[in-house]
């Protein structure tokens, strides 16, 4: 059995049989082993250390997560502070983690469980002399192994790495010669790293670093290719895809690009990256090219109909991912009405491709083709309370009042905004001498000062 | 061969020509027979390039252009596809042309050359009955690519002239490859028998027509189909409503 620090200080000791334990403190919560579940556990932990540390994470053992933190560590504040961020937030999930880094894994296995409180940062080149103080089954040893060690006089790390490799191998078996090996450090032991089950990605190497966007646009082509077979196998589409692109001197150059709906059609997602390969800089080439599709949803195949009763209108979507990757997202959008009577309120900005409501505004008052940005203040001459102007004046030019329609009052809108309780405004239409139709209106209602400054505003201009 | 029909035949040729890799010829009438009459056809060609401007003192912003354009738009079918760079259309007064909010997508581009490169976009794409780009500037060499991307999908695309400064308007004289240039003013309403404001009036100017002549027409502005219509005379001759002051009108 495990047990957590309060029931240590009560006494209980891991591997305790379970009714002495019981006996010793009461109000202990005994819950059964479950491997299954411990096991997908720290899988998913892994997988969230992979997202947020370091790419290259597997599962180590029953209790352990092994890091390849090579060219990460620098991202979270160097070695030691990376630990202790680590350390920290799972800390703050409620798991009681150590850690430890060292040059190779079975010393950082070795420090991680017998000296880290809770971090350890091993001097870089410490060789296997660190290891000597530790007791014998910090070298990863099956249970047998470890007992009949010390039966033989063996306690530490130390006095196996002192004795004679080969004798020791022929008593205690192959296993034990590989992790002396391993933990003096020239036995190497590679990590299978534990890849985010949801992400497709593809991945291409070259031998001759590419520069020129000719070829990045034909490899582009083949990556999407290999990514897009992949997503089909997985009912995927793609959201946002990323294309990273290792430089020669190290440095990476990203494209990021999003799409509206997902998206499996090869020739799209070409196109949308071929697009952005001129915002990559290829320095003296690139060596590494993959396509990761960090936001894929589910795609499942669809049928198409066949156009037999009217002709099909062609869909928009790909142009619209085009166009959105091109002036940006928040940029390209479709105008849908919202239940407000203020002008400049009832316009609302929806994504291009938001279901179709079938809503419109309401058409019993003329509205003009062009709003200002906001009101213009005009200089007017008017009879009060609710004449429209004869003359008016906007932007140095006056103008007489010819034909005129109004006042189409509008009521400040209270809920909103307690500075609008009493706010009304009085739209006028009108037209000049020459033709030419304004939207002017009076802030309040021409005769109590509560309901605004009693100025006049040119608001649009009609057809 | 009689002159006539040997011109006839030569223009056959012509167009044939011309009209090589055009995906489809139609055209959208306006509904308006003096006006149709003056444009090869009978109406304005799709899968061809329009240019609108708006004329007298409110030429810069154009209300009456930009009503005109969505005029057209209504009356096709499909998706519309508005470039800007100054958003202050208002949406609802395109609604009252017809043309339904859920049909329209704007795409605001930073720059006259964005909005050009989304037009041509747009067009290429086919996917938009209509492709509306509003630019201070055109080019000929910007005017021609649009006009063959139009022609290779069969969309309709209106470059919306507006500008801010005296000397962009001056550039509206140069000739570009539009197939037709049209320019509108109001026009004073026509007086109504009692106080307000009658349909608006617009002179729609149309300035050169490919292959067609130039022409001004008085007629009164889209209705909440898109349709214009020649104005109706019925209010003529009522002089005491033409000099009299602006009444208030009992409404509101």
């Amino acid at each position: 059995m495990a047990a957590d620090r309060a029931a240590q200080a009560q006494g209980v000791r891991i591997g305790m049989p379970a009714a002495k334990a019981e006996a010793m403190m009461t109000g202990l919560a005994l819950r059964p082993f479950d491997a299954a579940g411990d096991g997908q556990a720290l899988e998913r932990l892994a997988i969230w250390i992979c997202e947020r540390f370091a790419p290259i994470v597997a599962v180590d053992g029953r209790d352990g997560i092994v890091i390849d933190s090579t060219g990460a560590d620098h991202l979270h504040g160097g070695e030691a502070a990376m630990l202790d961020t680590l350390v920290t937030r799972l800390a703050a999930a409620g798991i009681t983690a150590r850690a430890a880094i060292a040059d190779n894994r079975a010393t950082a296995y070795a420090l991680a469980r017998y000296r880290a409180d809770p971090c350890l940062v091993a001097p870089p080149g410490h060789g296997s002399a660190i290891l000597a103080p530790l007791p014998v089954e910090a070298l990863r040893l099956p249970g047998e192994t470890a007992g009949a060690l010390r039966d033989l006089g063996f306690q530490t790390v130390g006095d196996c790495l002192a004795q004679p490799r080969a004798p020791l191998v022929k008593r205690f078996g192959e296993t034990f010669g590989r992790r002396l090996g391993q933990a003096a450090g020239w036995l190497a032991e590679p990590i299978t790293p534990l890849s985010p089950p949801e992400t497709v990605s593809a991945l291409r190497n070259f031998a001759e670093p590419i520069g020129a966007a000719e070829t990045i646009a034909r490899y582009v082509g083949k990556l999407v290719v290999t990514l897009c077979a992949d997503l089909e196998r997985k009912s995927l589409g793609v959201r946002r895809l990323d294309l990273i692109c290792r430089r020669v001197d190290n440095r990476n150059e990203a494209v990021r690009v999003t799409t509206a709906r997902p998206v499996r059609d090869v020739g799209r997602l070409t196109r949308l990256l071929c697009d952005k390969i001129e915002t990559i800089a290829p320095g003296f080439g690139i060596e590494t090219m993959s396509l990761v599709a960090t936001l894929a949803e589910p795609l499942a195949p669809e049928q198409k109909l066949a156009p037999l009763a009217d002709a099909i209108h062609p869909d928009v979507d790909s142009l619209i991912d085009t166009l959105a990757n091109r002036v940006g997202e928040e940029r390209l959008y479709r105008l849908a009405p919202v239940e407000s009577d203020v002008p400049e309120r009832a316009v609302r900005r929806v994504p291009a491709l938001a279901p179709e409501t079938g809503q419109s505004w309401r058409m019993d008052w003329p509205r003009p083709s062009r709003l200002l940005g906001r009101p213009e203040p005009i200089e007017t001459m008017a009879l009060l309370p609710d004449h429209p102007p004869a003359f008016f004046t906007w932007r140095g030019v006056r103008r007489r009042v010819r034909v005129a329609d109004g006042p189409e009052r509008i009521f400040g809108e209270w809920w909103k905004r307690d500075a609008e309780l009493a706010a009304v405004r009085d739209y006028f239409h009108v037209e000049d001498e020459g033709g030419e139709r304004f939207w002017i209106f009076r802030s309040g209602n021409g005769e109590d000062q509560v309901t605004g400054s009693q100025r006049w505003f040119l608001h649009g201009l009609f057809a | 061969m009689s002159p006539e029909a040997a011109i006839e035949s030569l223009r056959a040729r012509i167009q044939a020509i011309e009209s090589g890799n055009r995906h489809e010829k139609s055209t959208l009438p306006f509904g308006v027979a003096s006006l149709d009459s003056k444009l090869p056809e009978g109406g304005l060609a799709l899968g061809a390039l329009h240019e609108i401007a708006g004329g007298g003192s409110g030429a810069g912003d154009g209300p009456a252009a930009a009503l005109f354009a969505a005029g057209i738009a209504a009356r096709t079918k499909g998706k519309v596809l508005w470039c800007l760079s100054r958003p202050d259309l208002f949406a609802p007064a395109l609604a009252q042309a017809g043309l339904h909010p859920d049909r329209v997508i704007y795409v605001e581009a930073r720059n006259d050359k964005t909005v050009l490169a989304c037009m041509e976009e747009g067009l290429a794409h086919g996917g938009p009955a209509v492709v509306v780009a509003e630019v201070a500037r055109l080019s000929m060499v910007a005017s021609r690519r649009l006009n063959l991307a139009a022609e290779k999908t069969g969309c309709l695309a209106i470059a919306l002239r507006r500008w801010s400064r005296a000397k962009d308007a001056a550039e509206f004289g140069q000739p570009t490859a539009a197939a037709t240039r049209w320019k509108i003013t109001a026009l004073p309403s026509a007086p109504l028998p009692t106080p307000g404001i009658g349909r608006p009036r617009w002179r729609v100017e149309l300035l050169r027509c490919r292959g067609g002549e130039t022409a001004v027409h008085e007629l009164e502005a889209c209705d909440a189909k898109g349709r214009l219509a020649l104005p109706s005379h019925l209010a003529d001759g009522s002089a005491a409503a033409r000099t009299g002051r602006p009444k208030r009108r009992a409404s509101g």
